[in-house]
């Protein structure tokens, strides 16, 4: 079985398109943009929202029903939608299987985002914020040069998590007749081509890890050096790593959802 | 078995009899004709969501603790069950089965899959609910006379409860979604109400068995869910006093 999905893999044949089959490049790129898109959406959505919703304190029943969202089973969710918008289109568009998804994987996408972004203004040390009124700055400038760069971490976790959990249910996309790497998945199941099956399995798993990593050290290179503890010897700082660890964990633990 | 199959009458009225049951409400008088069936899989559903988190629930304390014990096992341990935890659901349950030599389609790949993520979500849990553990609290407990092994079911795991017991809630929350994702490869569980759903809506949308299987997932992840609470009051009763 293995040999056999090795030898899929390695079959230029299967990673360009041809006028019957599209290949795996071109549902890559599909995958990759309906992705993008709904990050893209659910990102400017959640992200000013959750940190005005940080900064100054209201509304934050928004977060609790936001969070709420997260036990609708995500499949339910998409073949309710797909069969509801679908029949409002006709002809050779798949605008009736794309327009559904796109709204499942903002919905999904959201709650992360923007209770991430929330609980990361939240947890700015009052002192913090404090200092930086008293050194005479506007309500705006310390939304966006202290509590933003300090929410960053948890901002982060939020968008990771956002990130994977589109790709995983851009997959199940698939189900609803929709392109994607989850078309090797449903259609070597439904072919009882296990081989492609398996390769599709692979395939979407290399897109998950490979966009997380590139994220982590987007992560790595923006957050500021004072909150990682990554600086040159002379100045490091000893960080107490149990005590924040467990602090920021309840916060990233509630952003993990159904894959 | 499904209503629209049932009614091999004339054309029209066929069709107005579908139009009728297919509101999205009818879906309490389609799940009283299927309700056999429906409540087998909204067992098979519990089953598949609960005994995974407990396998790894089990898994994770001597891992966790093993993490917690020894700090060089930190880092590579969160690397592997980030990697873990950052495969979707679908692609995990192909992969399961050439790698641990199933059929393909082996109804014992998901309890697998959700076994792995629910291990790799504890395991970080646990390791850090242990290490939020204050030094002083164990130090008492030294000084008092506990032996290592009493010392940590006696006072570090009851300390490090509501931390674990709020990693099972997202587990278990998480499992009852997943799962459903598991319907659509076939497997039995809640998840095929959204199959029927699709296929029974080829020609026009047919509601009932989509929103039957929205609504006992979310009672399903909401009763999982008190239950785990309700666990965690049951163990903590001293957080109880200190509220009053």
């Amino acid at each position: 079985m293995i040999g056999d999905t090795f030898g899929w893999l390695t079959d230029a044949a299967h990673w360009r398109s041809t006028n019957f089959d599209t290949g795996i490049w071109d549902q890559l790129l599909a995958h990759v943009g309906f992705s993008a898109i709904a990050l893209v959406v659910a990102l400017l959505v959640g992200l000013p929202l959750g940190l005005w919703i940080g900064h100054t304190g209201r509304a934050t029943w928004l977060v609790t029903v936001v969070n709420a969202v997260r036990a609708l089973p995500t499949v339910g969710v998409l073949v309710l939608l797909v069969v509801v918008i679908a029949p409002n289109f006709y002809g050779r568009t798949n605008a009736g299987y794309l327009i559904p998804t796109e709204i499942v994987l903002v919905l999904l996408a959201v709650p992360p985002i923007l209770s991430n972004a929330y609980a990361g203004v939240q947890n700015v040390p009052p002192a913090v914020r404090d200092a930086a009124f008293g050194m005479g700055m506007t309500g705006r400038q310390v939304l966006a040069r202290v509590e933003l760069p300090n929410a960053l971490p948890l901002i982060f976790s939020g968008f990771r998590s956002a990130t994977l959990q589109v790709i995983a249910t851009a997959t199940i996309a698939s189900y609803v007749t929709l392109g994607g790497l989850g078309r090797f998945i449903y259609d070597g199941l439904a072919q009882q081509d296990y081989p492609q099956m398996i390769s599709g399995g692979l395939l979407v798993a290399a897109l998950a890890l490979s966009v997380d990593l590139l994220l982590a050290l987007v992560q790595r290179y923006t957050v500021s050096r004072g909150l990682t503890g990554r600086l040159p010897r002379a100045g490091r700082v000893r960080r107490e790593g149990a005590d924040s660890r467990s602090a920021v964990l309840t916060e990233e633990l509630a952003s993990q959802g159904a894959r | 078995m499904s209503t629209a199959a049932a009614y091999a009458v004339p054309d029209l009225a066929a069709h107005v009899v579908q139009a009728a049951s297919s509101s999205p409400g009818a879906f309490f008088s389609y799940f009283l004709d299927n309700r056999a069936r429906t409540l087998d899989w909204l067992w098979a559903h519990t089953w598949l969501s609960v005994v995974p988190v407990l396998v790894g629930l089990l898994l994770a304390l001597p891992l966790g603790w093993l993490a917690r014990r020894y700090s060089f096992v930190y880092p590579p341990m969160m690397s592997i069950t980030g990697v873990l935890y950052t495969v979707p659901s679908i692609a995990l349950f192909v992969l399961i089965p050439p790698l641990v030599g199933l059929d393909p389609l082996s109804p014992l790949q998901v309890p697998i899959a959700l076994s792995l993520y629910s291990t790799a979500l504890l395991v970080r849990v646990v390791a850090d609910g242990l290490a939020a553990v204050p030094q002083d609290t164990i130090a008492a407990a030294t000084a008092i006379g506990f032996r290592p092994v009493n010392r940590f079911f006696k006072v570090e795991l009851p300390i490090a409860v509501p931390v674990i017991t709020a990693g099972l809630r997202v587990a278990i929350v998480a499992n009852v979604s997943i799962v459903a994702v598991a319907g659509t490869i076939g497997m039995t569980n809640l998840g095929l109400l959204f199959d029927e759903g699709f296929k029974l809506s080829t020609d026009t949308p047919y509601y009932p068995p989509i929103v039957l299987g929205i609504v006992l997932c979310v009672l399903l992840a909401l009763v999982l869910d008190a239950l785990v609470v309700a666990l965690d009051r049951s163990l903590t009763p001293w957080r109880r006093a200190v509220r009053r």
